[in-house]
């Protein structure tokens, strides 16, 4: 095991090298173009052996991606933002195959107004399109999921495409020190792929067809079950995972002063580690503040959220995003979560950093106090609308 | 190399499909296979030849095959190509069909890029000439006046106001390892440059006109007829770019009448003397200059 | 090698792959009822020259002992190979 100072890109472009994926194919944007620079450098200098396609869009990225894997090889994508939505098409198209696919998002901002830095509008506008999505919240994390990731979207009762979100720049490009797991290792833990779902010329397949009303609804209710089946199949490669490298993940959520505490902030992201401060100081003053990231929006949390929180006197969901017109996307889901599973409780959704705006310590604090003290459905922390 | 009938594999690789009687782009598909055996992994994007060949359970393809989201014909070719080699497999082909729109508008740009990485792959475009699967709709590659659902033919318009999209001299100017064009009309010649193409390592263009009985207003019986004549009334051409130069394989004495190859079909059935003077003139400028330039064979 | 019907024509909720892939050629209805007319070899005249074959578009027409013979199970009745032959060995006549 080596010890690093990396990015977060480039700590996410290690676990790539160590996953080994037969082909990559990418098409540059800002601020994810340094994982797709060091896993050309990898290539050009021998350290990963994989066929680097360089495409001429981002639907051509998944397009080819799919292809690889319809052939029954693994493969890996990158993208952000307006790349992310221009190959919304093939997000769908590689879930119905059944494509074990992973990508890396950077989250960014969607334009209008133009800007390149990190919300999570864009992935969360793509919850429906039936890729697993992990949220990381630090270079460590995302190295490890980068590694995790084929195991889950590759396993049988899985069979799903991966979406590993990283906050664009906060992320992306922030350095820590990160723990390179070993080559050995790393083999010890991710098999080579094997799959019946592949062209194959000794017994030859008709792949990526129609299927009629009656057909169609039954693809789509077993799409479901895989992505149900990721579940267990996440506790298993993190228990794994844990046993190989020693390091622990928690599953769907990671919970923090949860227990006890009275108001709770639900977030996901990098913003999580700042909430969790901000919860350690209010506890110094007696107050008792917990928090819950999401590590993973599909499968989403709904019984772990709700397990989280029932104790609580009411809670906050802090999201870089919006649905215009009603609330935050990861807001609905959890408000569905709690009402599904009893829990009666006030909850509030909070937006922030959209377009990448700072979210303070301050703005964590005054989530805290209008949770405990009520307030709105949905508030835009520090957007000044009432300042003259 | 010359491909007879008698030379092709006995195989039928597409068959049972659900394409309209008459179909010229199914035949094209067909006999392409033929010529590229059972190791053919075939991509088609949606659009005619995947709507009727890929019904879960009615599955029309002998040997693999794929459809690719529309603008992702050439590459989801790339992708097989590249995942095939990974898997240590040597003895296959990687080939596109995809029909006009898929591939001179929406597919365009994929197609491109593959021939700029020049990806190992043959990309067979059967031209019918409009939107035929969703209902006979103009695509950059229908021709100067026919009349399509989104073209109609009127008083103040007279079909199609724009002619063809010049995709054989588009996917040249990549500087392509071999591009070709062809007839489903003139089979043998269509054979010959789908077994050309598979020897060449690298990007191949074929574009194949492919007559829509539908589409194009004719008798389903009529489809090689209307093949064979658009290149006989000079509509057309049979030509290839390899090693950077142009050439033309037949240069006919003489054409045939264009007024009546258009005057036979219901899309050009409108179009006045003049109009047809205008097709005439643009026909003679582009053989004229082809007989200048171009290699004659 | 060929696309063929298969006895098999429906499938039940496990039967149905849980992926969009299937084994090739896989058949489970005819194109006949599609025919208003059909192709009929007149076997004296036919030469064995194989431009029907070479042009049918569906693929229904293999040359068995130098004759034509067509699969009526898939031919269409578009009547391409009526109009190829040259020596007037294929006549369309009505379906009844």
């Amino acid at each position: 095991m080596a010890r690093k100072f990396l990015s977060g890109d480039e700590a996410f472009a290690e676990g790539i090298r160590l996953a080994k994926p037969d082909v990559i194919s990418a098409y540059p944007i800002t601020p994810q173009t340094i994982v797709v620079e060091r896993l050309s450098e990898m290539v050009e200098n021998g350290s990963l052996d994989s066929e680097f396609i360089h495409v001429e869009s981002e639907h051509s990225a998944l397009s080819c991606a799919m292809g690889a894997s319809a052939s029954g090889v693994r493969a890996f994508t990158a993208t952000s933002s307006q790349g992310l939505l221009y190959m919304a098409e093939c997000l769908y198209y590689a879930s119905g195959g059944r494509f074990p696919i992973v990508m890396m998002n950077a989250n960014r901002s969607t334009a209008l107004p133009w800007n390149i830095y990190g919300d999570q509008r864009d992935s969360l506008s793509q919850l429906d399109s039936g890729w697993i999505q992990a949220y990381a919240e630090n270079a460590q994390e995302a190295l490890d999921l980068a590694l995790m990731s084929f195991r889950i979207a590759e396993h049988r009762d899985v069979s799903t495409p991966f979406m590993i979100n990283l906050d664009g720049f906060i992320l992306t490009h922030t350095y820590e020190e990160v723990n390179i797991p070993d080559r050995a290792d790393a083999d010890r833990f991710l098999e080579p792929y094997e799959t019946e779902n592949r062209l194959d010329l000794n017994e030859p397949k008709n792949m990526a067809f129609s299927a009629g009303p009656d057909y169609n609804y039954i693809f789509k209710y077993k799409e479901h079950q895989g992505m149900l089946g990721a579940v267990p199949v996440i506790k298993e490669t993190e228990e794994k995972f844990a046993e190989i490298f020693g390091r622990k993940y928690t599953g769907l959520t990671d919970t923090y002063l949860t227990e006890d505490a009275d108001y709770i902030i639900i977030t996901l992201g990098t913003i999580a580690g700042l909430c969790r401060e901000t919860a350690d100081r209010l506890r110094a003053e007696g107050k008792k503040a917990g928090v819950v990231r999401i590590r993973y929006m599909r499968p989403f949390p709904a019984d772990e959220i709700a397990e989280a929180v029932k104790n609580a006197k009411a809670v906050a969901v802090l999201e870089k995003d919006i649905s215009f017109g009603n609330e935050g996307a990861v807001f609905t889901n959890v408000n569905s979560a709690l009402l599904t599973a009893g829990v009666k409780i006030p909850s509030y959704n909070f937006i922030g950093g959209l377009g990448g705006r700072n979210i303070s310590a301050s703005d964590i604090e005054e989530i805290f106090e209008k949770t405990e003290n009520g307030t709105e459905k949905v508030t835009f922390i520090g957007i000044g609308v009432d300042e003259k | 190399m010359s491909i007879n009938a008698k030379d092709l594999c006995k195989d039928e690789f597409f068959y049972g499909h659900k394409a309209c009687a008459g179909c010229g782009g199914s035949l094209a598909v067909r006999n392409a296979l033929k010529v590229l055996g059972p190791n053919a992994v075939a991509v088609l994007p949606a659009g005619c030849m995947s709507a009727v060949g890929f019904n879960f359970p009615q599955l029309c393809f002998a040997n693999n095959a794929i459809i690719s989201t529309f603008a992702g014909t050439a590459s989801m070719l790339t992708g097989i190509e590249a995942g095939f080699r990974r898997r240590g497999i040597t003895d296959f082909t990687a080939v596109g069909f995809a029909g006009d729109g898929g591939t001179a508008d929406i597919g365009i740009q994929a197609l491109s890029g593959a021939i700029d990485r020049n990806d190992n792959i043959i990309y067979i475009c059967y031209d019918n000439e409009a939107y035929m699967n969703t209902g006979i709709q103009k695509s950059g590659l229908t021709p100067f006046g026919a009349k399509t659902t989104t073209t109609p033919a009127g008083k103040n318009v007279h079909g199609n106001i724009r002619p063809k999209k010049n995709m054989f001299e588009i996917a040249a100017a990549h500087d392509i390892p071999y591009a070709a064009t062809a007839t489903v009309g003139y089979m043998n010649d269509f054979l010959e440059k789908v077994g050309k193409a598979s020897q060449i390592k690298g990007t191949k263009y074929i574009h194949v006109i492919a007559p829509c009985p539908t589409g194009w207003g004719i008798p389903v019986s009529d489809t090689i007829d209307a093949a064979r004549e658009i290149v006989d009334c000079g509509l057309w051409y049979l030509a290839e770019y390899e090693n950077g130069e142009y050439n033309i394989n037949h240069n006919p004495a003489t054409f045939t009448s264009v007024s009546e190859y258009l005057k036979k079909q219901g899309r050009f059935r409108h179009l006045s003397d003049e109009d047809i003077a205008v097709i005439e003139k643009s026909r003679d400028k582009k053989w004229e200059k082809i007989r200048r330039s171009w290699n004659l064979k | 090698m060929k696309p063929y019907l298969r006895e098999k024509t429906s499938f039940g909720f496990t039967e149905v792959p849980k992926d969009t892939s299937f084994e090739a050629g896989y058949l489970v209805t005819k194109n006949s009822g599609w025919r208003s007319i059909r192709p009929v070899v007149c076997i004296d005249r036919c030469v064995g020259c194989m431009q029907c074959y070479l042009y049918c578009p569906d693929g229904v027409i293999s040359i068995e002992n130098k004759k034509a013979v067509i699969d009526y199970d898939f031919c269409k009745g578009c009547g391409i190979c009526s109009k190829i032959c040259r020596p007037g060995a294929v006549k369309m006549e009505a379906e009844k």
